[in-house]
């Protein structure tokens, strides 16, 4: 009983409250972001870099970079803010970084265009039909190709309007460009994606 | 009302007013223009289909491995960590690692001139790059936070490396 009240006690905390304690030397208090945080952190770096291992490193580095910087830490931003601006400079160095490797490789050798193929993955989910999970699985493969086509900093704008649903202002700050700019940086890659899905938006409007 | 918005206009407000976080001012803009033009009202049909088509995207779980994976790299954070806790705050900390470093590249300057072993003087330089490499990491990980003070102060004090006076005064400072 008393362990439950304590668990529930810190669910309540938020986030900075959590560093806060961790900074004072509570590790307990990182387990709770951990717990808090892996899960979003994991997709989002996936959607960035399309590589489920990959993605689960870099996830681990920015909560490597977050303990490491707790004696430091202050207020100042949103945890939220901080821990995806550290993400999103972790993935857009990893995406640089394969691009290299690649146009080095396809120098030696012509890329073999089925080495982008996304990996199988695993799914948190219900046990639906066979025929309704290829569906699903279509449909989510289109999905996630048209993100991972936008230009870096559109996909990441998308990642964390849509999918982390931060405010304006704290993508603005990761993205490091005005309000306003992200707005059209947005509508830009939305239009986009609403070409490239047509099919499915055209299905959902029907 | 003569004062309708452009199409173009509405590439910095139709995001925001579609999911609902757009100033009043805004907004009536945008249902002003909506109701005069219907590409963008098609426009802003399609969006919201799209979104609710994105919500399709399956979630990943993180491996099971994980959390274990992340303890143990935690767990060998390197004992560096000490050094810099015993400092009062990290502004000092780079204080006195940046005289660390100085100190030890003006007193190798000399000896290196004077012969001394090719061994001794790489060991010195990587000894150096290490620390200088320390500081680099330091300042890209805190973003956000104190790194105006921090690099300011950094700043300042490579601007002093040229001139030792300076160096000893800030030395005798930070001793009292
Ligand atoms: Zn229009």
């Amino acid at each position: 009983m008393k362990r439950v009240r304590q668990d529930v006690e810190a669910m309540a905390r938020t986030d900075v409250q959590l560093m806060l304690d961790v900074k004072a030397g509570d590790d307990q208090s990182f387990e709770l972001l951990l717990r808090r945080y892996r899960t979003p952190l994991v997709n989002f770096l996936y959607r960035m870099v399309r590589d489920p291992g990959v993605a689960e490193e870099l996830a681990q580095e920015v909560f490597l970079r977050v303990y490491r910087a707790r004696k430091e830490y202050a207020p100042s931003a949103k945890f939220t803010t901080w821990m995806f601006r550290i993400a999103t400079n972790l993935a857009l160095n990893s995406v640089r970084d394969n691009r290299h490797r690649q146009m080095e490789i396809s120098m030696d050798h012509s890329v073999n265009p089925g080495d982008d193929d996304p990996p199988a993955m695993q799914v948190a989910d219900g046990a639906p039909t066979i025929e309704q999970e290829m569906v699903a699985r279509t449909r989510a493969e289109m999905i996630l190709k048209a993100v991972h086509a936008l230009p870096e900093k559109q996909r990441a704008a998308v990642l964390l309007h849509k999918y982390q649903e931060l405010d304006y202002d704290e993508i603005a700050r990761i993205l490091e460009c005005s309000e306003s700019a992200l707005k059209s940086l947005l509508f830009r890659a939305y239009e986009t994606l609403r070409a490239e899905l047509a099919p499915l938006v055209n299905s959902v409007r029907a | 009302m003569s004062s309708t918005q452009t199409c173009s206009g509405m590439e910095n407000k139709l995001i925001a007013y579609l999911d609902g976080r757009a100033k009043p001012a805004e907004r009536r803009a945008v249902e002003e223009h909506l109701a005069a033009c219907a590409d963008c009202r098609l426009r802003a049909e399609d969006f919201r289909a799209l979104w609710s088509v994105m919500e399709d995207l399956p979630v990943l779980s993180p491996s099971p491995a994980f959390d274990a994976a992340l303890r143990t790299k935690i767990a060998k954070e390197p004992a560096l960590r000490g050094f810099w806790q015993w400092l009062p705050s990290p502004r000092l900390a780079f204080a006195v690692t940046a005289l660390v470093v100085m100190s030890v590249w003006l007193s190798s300057m000399p000896r290196i001139a004077g012969g001394r072993n090719k061994m001794e003087a790489r060991i010195e330089a990587k000894a150096t790059q290490v620390t200088a490499e320390a500081d680099y990491r330091m300042i890209r990980d805190l973003p956000v936070l104190e790194n105006y003070d921090v690099l300011s102060k950094f700043d300042a004090l490579s601007e002093l490396s040229d001139s030792p006076v300076g160096v000893t005064k800030v030395g005798a400072g930070q001793a009292q």
